[in-house]
């Protein structure tokens, strides 16, 4: 008898033993610009973002094994597709998180759906990923061209912005991010009186800042990014376009950008983002660990870092209820039945379009004499809540979306 | 109001005058890599590492020490013309009876080395420069704002692009560099020493890039690849001028930023291209550059 009780006992222990240490391993890799004009709004900090939550996982679930390896794209789609390609056939990785770029996502995108793993994206911009191109697989995390386009654009006009010329970056994200805003203006009762499309790394805006000047638009709309954004900004401080009356709306810029410009120059400047590292004591506590990680004074990290953490958290969150990661689209579904919260992007949803809502952020770049330690760049003009800030499902014509 | 070809005069004049702006970037800059080629028969490939230095060294100057805009002109280019000697004395003078070919692969190699630690240390998005104080501002010319920052480029440009000229054209240390890159064993026999005249005029070269990038660093984004952008241009117009012709890069530099700055207002989508078409066709029709001497 005594026998007996030992080896249930012995049997349970075992049981129970397996059950618990059932290993779940989790590969994730950040594709991502580590050398070019998008390395310091995503790059290495988006691997630390995915790294702290990798880390933050593992300490409450330690069945949970994740490896975090990372490349970069050099913002060419071919050569990321093969990057991914090698990566999900040959060294066993789940999921591919950020991917800054929305051409080399949108193929990152194409490839994950085919071979049924998961992308992360955090980094791109196009809202094409959960539009038209949205797929079963991809989960889109920080922001997009329509949230872009509705936040800055909407705000512009209210406050008396209601006649505006673009510079548009000539390639698709540029095209899409004037579309998108040339829209809003005229919904919200404004008016385009002409754009000028500039080659993508112009070094002079000069002659195309005249040309925005002599339109005598309110508003000059950079539908540009990175290095564009930034040469026009300084240029036209330089031009005393600010000095003449007309506004800056920069469509896309992240703090890093800020920081490039210096708040002499950028002070005044109207964006919308979804994440600052200054929101709230969540955002400062997380910033505070990304910047040990960093090791790089006076940086800050941008929304799409942040994104890069919060997206990969819920992956393993959904991973580990799932039970394993093999089969991706099983994961994003769980994802977007899973409620999303976490200590720096707060309580998110995951639509079915893949598209992930959270509020979006108005913000106004500080005056200098304003900034009262390093790192101090924004205000917070306005809140936008999750159900405005972001396209409504039914038009996004995402074939996923059914009726 | 009089309009060309639908454009209101004006608005013309105005680019035309940041044409010439641009033009002078170009001129300082293909300036450079010609009286480096012309002298040293060395396709410079790091020109636009060395530019690129020259703007972070006047960043670092006023980060660190507090050295602002006026002093960095003089000394950024007196660093990186030195960082220049370095690399003469190190690995250049071993390749000058060699091809064209191993200067160019020498120092496009260098050029993607200093990048690349310049973006390990700097990151990629750029570092604020400010404009300096007194030249802030602009005038009103009627058909176009001038920002005094702009009108100072243009005049320092050709101050030095004629002083570099005049000095290599027209005095007696000019016509020792130009007899020594024919003869240097001639010159060497006139008691002239003929490798440290080579090593200074690549810093000299050098030196020249540094300028300009401390000249465009209140206006463009310092970043690690400014000068990589640049280059590819740049290259461009000293073809076009004539490989090693310094009137022809300093003529083509201006003309072309002109050319650029027009394209600009007819057919913006084209501004970056132009200057290659130009290339392709004065290559079909006078290989050797518009100032060249053929060979």
């Amino acid at each position: 008898m005594k026998k007996a009780i030992g080896l249930a006992a012995l049997a349970a222990l075992l049981l129970g033993g397996t059950a618990s240490a059932q290993q779940i391993n989790v590969k994730i890799g950040v594709l991502t610009d580590m050398s070019s004009l998008y390395a310091d709004d995503t790059g290495i900090g988006s691997v630390i973002g995915a790294k702290l939550a990798a880390e933050d996982f593992m300490k409450t679930n330690p069945n949970v094994k994740v490896e975090v390896v990372s490349a970069d794209h050099q913002n060419k789609a071919d050569n990321g597709v093969n990057i991914a390609n090698q990566w999900y056939d040959r060294d066993g990785v789940d999921a591919i998180a950020d991917v800054p770029n929305s051409g080399v996502a949108l193929a990152i995108a194409e490839v994950t759906k085919t071979k049924n793993k998961a992308f992360l994206a955090s980094g791109p911009a196009s809202s094409d990923l959960t539009g038209p191109k949205c797929s079963p697989n991809t989960i889109h995390w920080t922001y997009d061209t329509w949230m872009l386009a509705n936040g800055t654009g909407k705000a512009m006009v209210k406050t008396g912005g209601d006649t505006w010329f673009f510079l548009t970056s000539d390639y698709a994200f540029g095209h899409a991010l004037e579309r998108d805003t040339a829209a809003v203006v005229e919904k919200s009762g404004g008016k385009v009186l002409g754009k000028v499309r500039h080659p993508i790394n112009t070094n002079d805006f000069s002659s195309f800042l005249l040309q925005a000047q002599a339109s005598k638009a309110k508003v000059i709309g950079l539908a540009n990014a990175g290095g564009d954004t930034i040469n026009a900004i300084k240029q036209g401080a330089e031009f005393g376009i600010v000095a003449g009356g007309q506004k800056f709306a920069g469509m896309l810029i992240f703090a890093p950008d800020v920081l490039a410009l210096g708040l002499k120059t950028a002070q005044g400047l109207t964006f919308t983002e979804t994440w600052y590292w200054d929101l709230n004591e969540g955002t400062r506590a997380w910033t505070k660990r990304w910047d040990k990680e960093r090791n790089s004074p006076g940086k800050v990290p941008s929304m799409n870092m942040a994104g890069v953490y919060s997206a990969t958290l819920h992956y393993l969150k959904a991973v580990a209820a799932v039970g394993s990661a093999k089969d991706g689209k099983a994961v994003v579904d769980k994802m977007k039945q899973l409620p999303a919260e976490d200590t720096i992007y707060g309580k998110s949803v995951v639509r079915e379009d893949g598209r992930v809502l959270h509020p979006a952020y108005l913000f106004e770049a500080k005056k200098p004499e304003e900034s009262k330690y390093p790192g101090d760049l924004y205000h917070l003009r306005a809140t936008i809540p999750m159900e405005e800030a972001f396209r409504p499902l039914k038009d996004g014509n995402c074939p996923l979306v059914k009726g | 109001m009089i309009t060309i070809f639908g454009v209101p005069s004006a608005a013309l004049f105005g680019q035309l005058l940041i044409g010439l702006i641009n033009g002078s970037f170009y001129a300082l800059l293909s300036l450079g890599l010609a009286v480096i080629f012309g002298m040293l028969n060395i396709i410079n490939f790091a020109h636009g590492a060395q530019y690129m230095l020259g703007a972070v060294a006047a960043f670092l100057l006023l980060q660190f020490t507090g050295i602002g805009y006026w002093p960095a002109l003089i000394i950024a280019p007196l660093i990186v013309g030195a960082f220049g000697i370095v690399i003469e004395r190190t690995f250049l003078q071993w390749l000058y009876k060699l091809d064209h070919l191993y200067g160019l692969l020498l120092t496009f190699g260098l050029a993607l080395i200093i990048e690349g630690v310049a973006r390990n240390y700097l990151g990629s998005a750029g570092l604020p420069y400010a404009l300096p104080e007194s030249l802030r501002g602009g005038q009103n010319l009627g058909f176009m704002f001038l920002p005094n920052y702009r009108a100072w480029v243009i005049v320092v440009s050709l101050v030095i692009c004629f002083g570099t000229w005049y000095a290599i054209e027209r005095t007696r240390l000019g016509a020792y560099l130009r007899a020594a890159t024919e003869n240097p064993t001639l010159v060497r026999a006139f008691g002239i020493n003929v490798p440290v005249m080579i090593t200074l005029t690549y810093g000299f070269g050098v030196a020249l890039a540094a300028f300009a990038g401390v000249m465009a660093a209140p206006i463009y984004n310092v970043s690690p690849q400014m000068g990589a952008e640049l280059i590819i241009v740049v290259f461009a117009v000293v073809v076009i001028g004539g490989m090693g012709s310094i009137l022809g890069a300093i003529v083509t530099g201006f003309g072309l930023g002109i050319v650029e700055g027009l394209t600009k207002v007819f057919f913006p989508e084209a501004s970056n291209t132009v200057i290659f078409v130009i290339m392709a066709i004065v290559l079909l029709v006078r290989p050797a550059g518009l100032f060249g001497r053929g060979t």
